[in-house]
């Protein structure tokens, strides 16, 4: 018997009770349906679980400078200035797994508005990005500095909650002016509360301006003594407008005679603190990490021999949690799947047995006739697997429509899961296959003789 | 040439441990073209034979040669072959597939058959078999928009659909009345006698089996030499010359 007979055998017989043909194929659609409407709402909970847990920094990179040391004494992290705005830049350009980077230059000063003062736990020089990176673009007033503020470098701030309760006591911050270290900032935002983060500090106690406007107006200096700003802050005569404190950021940093006789490179004429960067997801991380490596080495032009003098970090807690609720969710999905498709099976296997025992005439008759056993059992189950494929197809339209229905009328995320409708046509064959085999077989099985009498 | 050639044929059915011999040392030929009716009394073990005749079941014992070729010893599957190419079945309940046009109904045995006949060519074969009963105007009629005799034959041409040479039928008037019968009967007639299919008729009526040119009597499980209801002289054993029984019509 060809195929293509058998096949249009198969739907003739289905034709002949369209009903009981209907709600045979019932449990299928059920079944591929919920599969497909799990996976799609399931996929788009998981990306948004995932969301939330990168919005905490789980993608994020850090690249600081390395650590010098002279004779065996180590000075740290910022000890040595490799990073340029151009290495930022440069990063963003080259490195395709790096979705944003942003430069950042760090101090630790005084704040006074008024009669009020405040030291920020924080205090950062950076540019938009630095916000996007941390999925904190959302400001409860006022907007973020432009990027002619960080050209110009306009003395302009954004202010955390903390920082902006403790100055401004509840009234509103936008455009008042803070001084800084002698220097007047303008309030132009008040960023949206974040919270204390994994380790307990408090990420609203923040001050950020344009990374231009505090290299230059206010530390004119790195890391190593960004710390005793405090000091230079209370020992510097107070003076409004002085926009370019003494301490003015050193152009040229020392380099001694071999490195430059090694080393022929234009000069720095500024180095950053660090470098935020994110990566394009929690897979690409150590992609991402590999690129910027070899990027920055070959900007610093190191030799082969020669150790980084930066160094790459990622937040490797975040992203075992990440990655291990990703695969949880999978799992809880492919569970409920298995679950439905069998329940779905079974209730084919129930009806084609007793689709057998009603058509036991047919049978008997197709054998006189000539049909040989195998024939029988190949249209059987040629029609338990037509019967599971077309409710896997209606399945996978119901599937999508009540996600769609989801999506429109609940608002929650989903997601086209193409995975999950090749798994949901490729089981519903299997299921017809396997539950539409016993009884394929035992129609087969019939005596001619026996069948042909059969009331 | 012999068509039929059954030679000590016997089938015994086990009960638990009790042997039931229902054809006891059955020896029959038919030669081709000939229309033999199979008379006996419920339990004589007409049934028996004509499955055996109609190869779906085995002889315990004995041979039985069909067309020339040795049928009493095949396989299953062998003997699903030899049904579709040599044998056609008519029944007393038609054995029609519901809600499937009397062309579908007709053309489903040649989907059996080994010899691929492409979609076309088995519709054309089918067309012609009615055409050939007279229910060219019934084509696409489904079973329960014909009458019984209609039914019957949509059955018949199914079952000479594929020209096999022996026509096996099962009471084929016994759904229906006495003029239909007749009709039927007469279409039996005429295929043998223009088409020279050999017909054999299961039947426990007299009358049906009058149109047969031949009675063979068969009573608990022998076939017996016992008087002709009709009066006709009971042609059995290897009487193969066909004969006036005063049922041709």
């Amino acid at each position: 018997m060809k195929a293509h007979r058998t096949i249009r055998t198969a739907l003739r017989a289905l034709r002949r009770n369209p009903m009981r043909a209907f709600l045979t194929t019932l449990g299928i659609v059920i079944g591929v349906g919920a599969v497909i409407a799990m996976m799609e709402i399931g996929a788009g909970s998981s990306q948004a679980i995932q969301k939330g847990i990168s919005s905490m920094g789980a993608n994020v990179l850090l690249i600081v400078p390395g650590t010098a040391s002279t004779g065996g004494v180590s000075y740290g992290t910022g000890s040595v200035t490799t990073l340029t705005p151009q290495d930022c830049e440069a990063i963003l350009k080259y490195c395709p797994a790096v979705r944003n980077a942003a430069p950042v230059v760090r101090a630790r000063t005084q704040v006074v508005y008024g009669n009020r003062n405040w030291v920020p736990n924080s205090m950062s020089g950076t540019t938009r990005e630095f916000l996007e990176i941390r999925q904190w673009t959302r400001l409860a007033e006022g907007h973020v500095f432009t990027e002619r503020d960080i050209l110009n470098a306009n003395r302009v701030c954004l202010l955390g909650q903390t920082v902006a309760r403790e100055l401004f006591q509840g009234r509103s911050a936008i455009g008042k002016e803070i001084r800084v270290k002698n220097v007047t900032f303008r309030v132009v935002g008040v960023l949206s509360s974040k919270g204390a983060n994994m380790v307990g500090m408090d990420q609203d106690d923040i001050l950020l301006a344009p990374w231009t406007t505090i290299k230059y107006r206010v530390t004119g200096s790195t890391l190593e003594t960004s710390n005793q700003s405090a000091i230079s802050s209370a020992s510097s005569v107070n003076t409004l407008s002085n926009l370019y404190p003494g301490d003015q950021p050193s152009l040229y940093p020392e380099r001694s005679e071999v490195q430059a006789a090694n080393n022929p490179m234009p000069v720095r004429f500024t180095n950053i603190d660090q470098i935020l960067a994110t990566a394009k997801s929690s897979e690409a991380i150590p992609t991402a990490i590999q690129q910027i490596t070899e990027l920055l080495r070959r900007r610093h032009h190191l030799r082969p021999d020669e150790d980084n003098d930066f160094d790459v970090r990622d937040m490797t807690e975040m992203t075992k949690t990440l990655s291990a609720t990703t695969t949880l969710m999978t799992n809880l999905l492919l569970a409920v799947a298995t679950i439905s498709l069998i329940v779905g099976g079974v209730g084919i296997m129930n009806i084609m047995l007793v689709s057998v025992t009603e058509r036991t005439r047919e049978i008997g008759l197709r054998m006189a006739v000539g049909a040989r056993p195998q024939d029988i059992l190949r249209q059987f189950l040629v029609e338990a697997v037509v019967l599971c494929l077309l409710g896997g197809a209606i399945g996978i339209l119901v599937g999508r429509g009540s996600s769609t229905l989801v999506r429109l009328l609940l608002r929650w995320p989903t997601e086209l899961s193409i995975g999950a409708i090749t798994a949901a046509v490729v089981v519903s064959a299997g299921v017809g296959i396997i539950f539409g085999y016993y009884p394929a077989w035992k129609a087969s099985r019939l005596d001619p003789i026996d069948a042909l009498r059969y009331e | 040439m012999e068509l039929i050639e059954l030679n000590d044929i016997c089938k015994t059915y086990h009960m638990g441990d009790i042997k039931v011999p229902v054809l006891k040392n059955v020896s029959l030929t038919v030669a081709h073209g000939e229309m033999v009716a199979l008379m006996g009394a419920s339990g004589s073990g007409k049934s028996t034979l004509m499955n055996i005749l109609g190869c779906l079941d085995r002889p315990t014992s004995g041979k039985y040669r069909l067309d020339g070729e040795e049928v009493s010893q095949l396989t299953p599957v062998q003997r699903a072959m030899i049904r579709n190419r040599k044998i056609g079945f008519v029944f007393q309940n038609f054995n029609l597939l519901a809600r499937t046009s009397a062309l579908e109904n007709v053309a489903m045995p040649l989907s059996y058959t080994a010899g691929h006949l492409s979609d076309r060519e088995a519709r054309r074969r089918a067309r012609e078999m009615l055409c050939r009963v007279g229910l060219e105007d019934r084509l696409d009629h489904e079973p329960s928009q014909l009458s019984g005799g209609q039914q019957q034959r949509v059955a018949i041409a199914r079952a000479l659909v594929n020209r096999p040479p022996l026509l096996l039928a099962d009471e084929p008037t016994g759904n229906l009345d006495s003029r239909t019968s007749v009709d039927v009967l007469r279409m039996f007639q005429q295929l043998n006698e223009e088409d020279g299919i050999t017909i054999i008729l299961v039947t426990h009526d007299a009358n049906v089996a009058q149109h047969a040119r031949r009675i063979i009597h068969i009573h608990d499980g022998a076939i017996s030499n016992g008087v002709c209801p009709t009066g006709s002289e009971p042609r059995t054993g290897w009487a193969t010359e066909t004969a006036d029984t005063g049922a041709h019509i």
